[in-house]
């Protein structure tokens, strides 16, 4: 089952609120992105250390944690705690920022092409077509390298500007099927403008699944951005980001564990809290889902 | 009569499907007089709500209004208006009250809120002076606690209290002409009575007309002071409701009243029409009716009927009109002949 706006629908807004806050796993997944949104907000007062700075590379290279450095030091003899930290800012940055660009853009053109279709809708979905049979991670990889590295705005652009397809695809087939449900018809019985139309009933219907792809949106990113760290064409050195602090110990995984553990934690953690957050959105906004375990077919075949 | 207020002159909606034109409604003619409510009946498929959506000019593509059809509206040619003249005449002037409560309310916003927009669109109210209108419509059609149901989403509404919701949306501005297409199908039955009964009286308060979209008679019998019966894309036949229930013509009309269930009636099974309407791609050439009719003969094959007055503004599209000793003879009509042979 899609989590299609009707079915959001059938509950009403503040129900879907409430199932979703009944949910453990939207629980979990706000504990744990809270926890690390406010790490990196507050990464300049939590931070021990400059992340940047090469503390003593004669005595302090590739130190395992100890207490005066909690998550140990990298090859460079940086604080590997500091650069967790100034790093989720990166992440959650790129993230947040990109799906928000990417989201905004694909709604606005799926909706258009759904909204008035023919030719428009023909041009632009062809356009996505084409753009979504090329793989986004090779794109990003082609780019990043004739860039050299990236700042932190260009970064979030290109993650912006290939991830807005699947989203205008998911806008456009909500929209085609609104446009033929009879509260639509009926609103332009009464005499609403198309404009009406499509900012007052049609965008709103579409939020629901659109918020559910928001959520894996970032989580995807974050991995992306990682990724290309990791590759060492992500973020211009000696910024810090998750990836970049993986890359740092990459050559001697054996022996330098805490430079891939602490970072890969730091991204499976809250990788994992945004798709369950998006999974939990996906069910709340599906009154025909129950959450697994309580579902009573599957029960009664137990 | 004097000016009706709505005229239709020969509409022409056709639908250009894959598989051919499909003439949904194919020149048809009636008027719809001031304050008065006029019903139209007919089976499914026989092009009553495509009527209906002409009227408004909704119809979308692959559907188009053709050139020549005269809709004629407060004067105005309805044909002639840009779209922007038909918005402010949809909801204002003509409204339209739609068959499924259910959907023809938007989910995530409330019943005040919807309401409301009508009188926003059209009346540049505020959202509060709006909200203010949404609940003294509300009361209108007699929902308790109005101010609070206002702030209630439709899901939260049964079945009838939605068509009551949808039925103060449409009256917000107090239009010259409800359009209700079916208004009580989705209905409990129960529900039903009460609905047309809270839609007539409105309506005869503020001195509205409706044309009452309906495949049912009874409703047709109760409520409507004309009657129109389409078939096939066409009008035929019209008649003052008790002079189409005592003197009904068409052999279609004859059909639909037989299938009537009524008290004190015969206790034997309930007459049916056999066969179906044919697929509006493909009307057959002479009568429409044809294949189901039990008194058809040569000329109903090769000569279309043209609309015959019959007397006292009761017309009937029936060669029967010039040759009423046929009616002596009935046979069973060709659609059940073929049904037997088939089975």
């Amino acid at each position: 089952m899609n989590p299609s706006a009707a079915l959001a629908s059938i509950l009403g807004p503040r129900r879907t609120l409430s199932r979703l806050l009944h949910d453990s796993r939207t629980r979990i997944a706000l504990v744990v992105l809270l926890i690390v949104a406010l790490s990196a907000v507050f990464a300049p007062l939590l931070a021990p250390y400059d992340p940047t700075v090469q503390l003593d590379i004669v005595r302090l290279p590739s130190q395992p944690p100890s207490f005066a450095h909690p998550l140990g030091t990298d090859p460079y003899s940086r604080d590997v705690l500091s650069r967790l930290l100034y790093g989720g800012r990166i992440s959650l940055a790129v993230g947040l920022g990109a799906v928000l660009l990417a989201m905004s853009f694909g709604i606005a053109i799926g909706a258009v092409a759904g909204f008035i279709g023919g030719a428009v809708d023909a041009v632009l979905m062809r356009f996505v077509d084409a753009a979504l049979s090329i793989p986004r991670l090779l794109v990003l990889i082609l780019v990043a390298s004739l860039w050299g590295s990236l700042g932190l705005v260009p970064l979030t652009l290109l993650m912006a500007g290939t991830g807005w397809f699947a989203v205008s695809r998911l806008v456009r087939a909500e929209t085609l099927a609104l446009r033929e449900r009879e509260f639509i018809v009926a609103a332009r019985a009464l005499g609403a403008s198309p404009m009406r139309i499509l900012v007052r009933h049609v965008l709103p219907n579409v939020a629901a699944p659109a918020l559910v792809a928001a959520a894996l949106g970032i989580a995807n990113v974050i991995l992306l951005e990682a990724g290309l760290s990791y590759l060492g064409i992500g973020v211009r050195p000696p910024t810090a980001s998750w990836g970049a602090i993986i890359q740092d110990g990459a050559e001697r995984v054996s022996d330098l564990w805490w430079l891939t553990l602490f970072p890969g934690l730091a991204i499976l953690v809250t990788v994992f809290a945004c798709n369950a957050l998006g999974d939990a959105l996906r069910d709340a906004f599906d009154p025909r889902q129950l959450p697994r375990g309580n579902d009573p077919t599957f029960a009664a075949e137990a | 009569m004097t000016t009706p207020l709505l005229e239709l002159e020969n509409l022409h909606t056709y639908f250009y499907t894959d598989t051919g034109v499909a003439r949904a409604v194919d020149g048809v003619s009636f008027a719809v007089g001031v304050g008065e409510t006029v019903g139209v009946v007919g089976e499914s498929g026989c092009g009553k709500s495509v009527t209906a959506l002409s009227i408004l000019r909704l119809v979308r593509p692959p559907g188009r209004i053709e050139a020549g059809s005269v809709m004629r509206f407060e004067g105005k040619d309805l044909m002639a208006l840009d779209e922007e003249a038909m918005q402010h005449i949809r909801g204002n002037r003509i409204a339209m009250v739609f068959q499924e409560p259910m959907t023809a309310l938007n989910p995530v916003f409330t019943i005040g809120d919807q309401i409301g927009e009508v009188a926003r669109v059209h009346a540049g109210m505020n959202k509060r002076q709006a909200l203010a209108k949404a609940v003294e419509m509300l009361k209108l059609v007699g929902i308790p606690a109005p101010e609070q149901r206002a702030g209630e989403y439709p899901h939260q509404l049964s079945g009838g209290m939605r068509q009551r919701v949808v039925i103060a949306m449409a009256l917000v501005m107090n239009p010259a002409l409800v359009i209700a297409d079916e208004p009580t199908t989705a209905l409990d039955v129960t529900i039903q009575a009460q609905i047309l009964e809270l839609l007539a009286d409105l309506t005869r308060r503020l001195g509205t007309s409706v044309l009452l979209i309906t495949h049912d008679l009874g409703v047709v019998a109760e409520n409507c002071t004309r009657v129109i019966v389409m078939y096939a894309g066409e009008v035929v036949e019209e008649a003052a409701t008790s002079d189409l229930f005592a003197r009904a013509h068409h052999p279609y009309t004859e059909g639909l009243l037989g299938a009537m269930p009524r008290v004190g009636g015969e206790k034997d099974r309930l007459a049916t029409i056999p066969g179906t309407v044919p697929p509006p791609t493909n009307w057959p050439k002479g009568c429409r009716f044809r294949d189901r009719c039990p008194y058809s003969w040569e000329r109903c094959e090769s000569e279309h009927p043209p609309l015959y007055q019959i007397g006292g503004g009761h017309t009937s599209r029936c060669h029967l009109a010039e040759e009423p000793e046929r009616r002596q003879h009935p046979h069973p009509p060709l659609a059940a002949q073929r049904g037997a042979t088939a089975a």
